[in-house]
């Protein structure tokens, strides 16, 4: 078990365009760690740069105290899940879980006492004799992950592991990885596009776009104080909506009307024109429900209402401004989205009693809203003591 | 049920195209040498039946042991040929299939090319080269040959097949502590084994069938391969060919062919990597 160290990592491709550009990230030891961006951000790449699949341009690649960037696959030691399994289908499944052993040349004793017990961990004891190719696909990943643990690696690396699962059994499977790394204790890389995997089972989650380092905090911080549009975007579902916004002393200017904000926030924000607020969904509310609304409220007209029992998903059309438009537009493509019409989303109470078409009070929490410059997308109101480390605002700090 | 009928008449037609011959072969090779000197005896032996006659004769008789010779010869040099051209063959086009290199296209069209010539238009210049550096009438002589006219078609099978193996199988092989050579003998090579023994079965096909080098590239019986040996029977009468006996020879060239192909065949599982990886 190691801690895995990438300094200033930079992959350029023969065209010279860099899937990654200049990350550093640090894995403690133990740590389960997760990359995560939209398609095409370099979190793959750079995994596979971990295990020496991919050359690296330039930077420093260490595992334990050890720089690796020379070293072929099989000296650095690793566990790989790959997206597909990679089993070998000329082998059984004993036989695949042995296969590291077997070019270990191990001795026959201990390799069944190893493939044993890993089969016992992850329950694959009756499917022993059989072919990858007769297997389901939750059991071919159980494989996959059987193969990783049977050999004493240093860490895991997983790659987008149960994005071929269907949902429930992506469920499953997720908690079932969490178990065994908690249990193992091993250190842990795990590669996703899914917001929803690197929220649950991250230790510390890297948001990367287009091959740079976004964020890199807890689920939590990256929650609760977003660096920038992008991350802020990408963690959360439904997203965090964004608003174009103007501050004038302590009220915020809002499409739907003018709002009280907590004067810290408004004092980093004053002046500087048109900006974008960014509000969850829950941060709403129906003000019928709320006790204390102060003056935080708006009306709007409810077009479409998703009762989900536990809770209500409210949509509200606005019209944004040209200016803004265009950087929504920018921030879903970055995000994979579609330029869908500008609108709010609103978590409200299942008790609430809003229908579609209505017009309604809505409260809004203010004291959570986040306001981002327009132009670099930086978020003006982040708490840098509790965002982890977002490249760039280092120097703020 | 009208379908039914429509195929079953369909595959009689063709297995009845095909098999006459063979037929016919068998049948002959049954008759009584001189009952078929004398002339036609019709289709089935009849009267003129001799058993195994023939074939004894082919196998035991002194005057001919050259065939038999040429048996050892056949086998001997098809083995070998068969062997060296897929292994060199896998190695290619592992190569070609996975490798980036300059020239690529340019060894696969050279390859295809030499398969292009026809066989008769090398022979000539191949019988002065070999006589000149010492390979005419020897096993080497005639492999190697073999070997580059079943190259070209070997390399491209096989080439197709590593294709279709997800690159992922060798970078697990490679993550799981396997070197480049391990993840290829060990991961590789297995699941193309029904590329491997379809390219070695048209090469043995290749060689034990050739007849053009067979009969220019040697002279005695130390290296002649079976159908030039059938060439050199000779009856009592000069003018009137063995038919019979040239007939129990022809069948017993053919046993090792298809004894190959059932050996090889069961070795031919289609979707051997399915399994492998999803989707």
């Amino acid at each position: 078990m190691s801690a895995i160290t990438m300094k200033n990592i930079v992959k350029k491709y023969g065209d010279g365009f860099p899937a990654v550009n200049d990350v550093s990230i640090d894995v403690e030891d133990g740590e389960f760690m997760i990359l995560v961006g939209p398609s095409g951000c370099g979190k793959s790449t750079l995994l596979r740069m971990v295990v020496g699949l991919e050359d690296i341009t330039s930077g420093d690649m260490l595992i334990g105290e050890k720089r690796v960037n020379d070293l072929a696959p099989k000296d650095r030691n690793l566990a790989m899940v790959f997206q597909n399994y990679a089993l070998y289908p000329h082998l059984t499944v004993y036989e695949n879980i042995a296969f590291p052993l077997r070019l270990a040349k191990v001795d026959d004793k201990t390799v069944d006492e190893k493939v044993r017990e890993a089969s016992r961990t992850l329950e694959l004891d009756e499917h022993l004799e059989r072919k990858p190719g007769n297997l389901s696909g939750g059991q071919r990943q159980r494989v996959a992950m059987g193969r990783a643990i049977v050999r004493d690696a240093d860490a895991f690396l997983f790659d987008e592991p149960l994005s071929n699962l269907d949902a429930k059994l992506r469920g499953q499977m997720r908690t079932e990885i969490s178990r065994l790394q908690k249990r193992l204790g091993i250190t842990t890389l795990y590669v996703t596009h899914d917001q929803t995997e690197a929220m649950t089972l991250g230790d510390r989650v890297a948001v990367l776009k287009r091959g740079e380092l976004q964020q890199l905090a807890t689920p939590r911080e990256l929650y609760e104080n977003p660096g920038n549009l992008f991350v802020a975007g990408f963690i959360g579902s439904p997203p965090m909506n964004f608003l174009p916004c103007t501050v004038e002393g302590t009220k915020a200017e809002l499409p739907f009307g003018t709002v009280e904000i907590p004067e810290d926030k408004a004092e980093k924000a004053r002046g500087k024109g048109l900006l974008i607020a960014g509000l969850r969904p829950e941060h709403f509310e129906d003000a019928s429900v709320v006790e204390d609304t102060g003056s935080s409220t708006f009306t709007a007209t409810a077009e479409v209402v998703e009762w989900l029992g536990n809770e209500t998903y409210a949509y509200l059309p606005f019209e944004a401004p040209d200016e803004m438009r265009g950087k929504l537009e920018e921030l879903e493509r970055d995000l994979d989205g579609e330029g869908l019409r500008t609108q709010l989303v609103v978590s409200l109470d299942g008790a609430s009693t809003i229908k579609e078409g209505d017009e309604a009070t809505i409260y809004v929490d203010t004291s959570k809203m986040h306001l981002f410059d327009p132009a670099t997308g930086e978020n003006l109101t982040v708490d840098t003591a509790k965002a982890g480390r977002i490249p760039g605002m280092e120097q703020h700090a | 049920m009208k379908q039914k009928i429509g195929l079953v008449a369909g595959v009689t037609l063709i297995l009845a195209w095909c098999l006459l011959p063979v037929v016919w072969i068998v049948s002959l090779s049954m008759k009584d040498a001189a009952a078929v000197t004398n002339g036609s005896p019709g289709f089935w032996p009849g009267d003129a039946f001799a058993g195994f006659d023939n074939y004894v004769t082919v196998l035991t008789e002194d005057s001919y042991s050259q065939f038999r010779r040429a048996i050892v010869n056949s086998i001997g040099i098809s083995l070998i040929a068969t062997t060296l051209s897929v292994i060199l063959a896998t190695l290619a086009a592992y190569a070609i299939a996975r490798l980036e290199f300059k020239g690529k296209k340019l060894v696969l069209t050279t390859a295809l090319a030499i398969a292009m010539f026809p066989v008769v238009s090398l022979v000539s210049p191949l019988f002065d080269m070999w006589r000149a550096i010492g390979l005419y009438d020897t096993w080497a002589g005639l492999i190697i040959p073999y070997m580059s006219f079943t190259l070209p078609l070997a390399i491209w099978t096989l080439s197709a097949f590593f294709r279709e193996i997800p690159w992922e199988m060798e970078q697990a092989a490679q993550v799981d502590g396997a070197t480049s050579w391990q993840a290829f003998r060990r991961v590789i090579v297995p699941l193309a084994a029904p590329g491997v023994f379809t390219a070695a079965i048209l090469t043995f096909f290749f060689a034990w069938n050739d007849f053009v080098f067979g009969i220019t590239l040697t002279s005695t019986e130390t290296a002649r391969p079976i159908p030039a040996s059938l060439s050199f029977f000779v009856g009592a009468d000069p003018f009137n060919r063995p038919a019979s006996l040239l007939s129990a020879a022809a069948v017993i060239a053919t046993i090792p062919i298809v004894l190959i192909v059932l050996l090889f065949q069961r070795k031919i599982v289609s979707g051997l990597t399915s399994g492998a990886v999803k989707g």
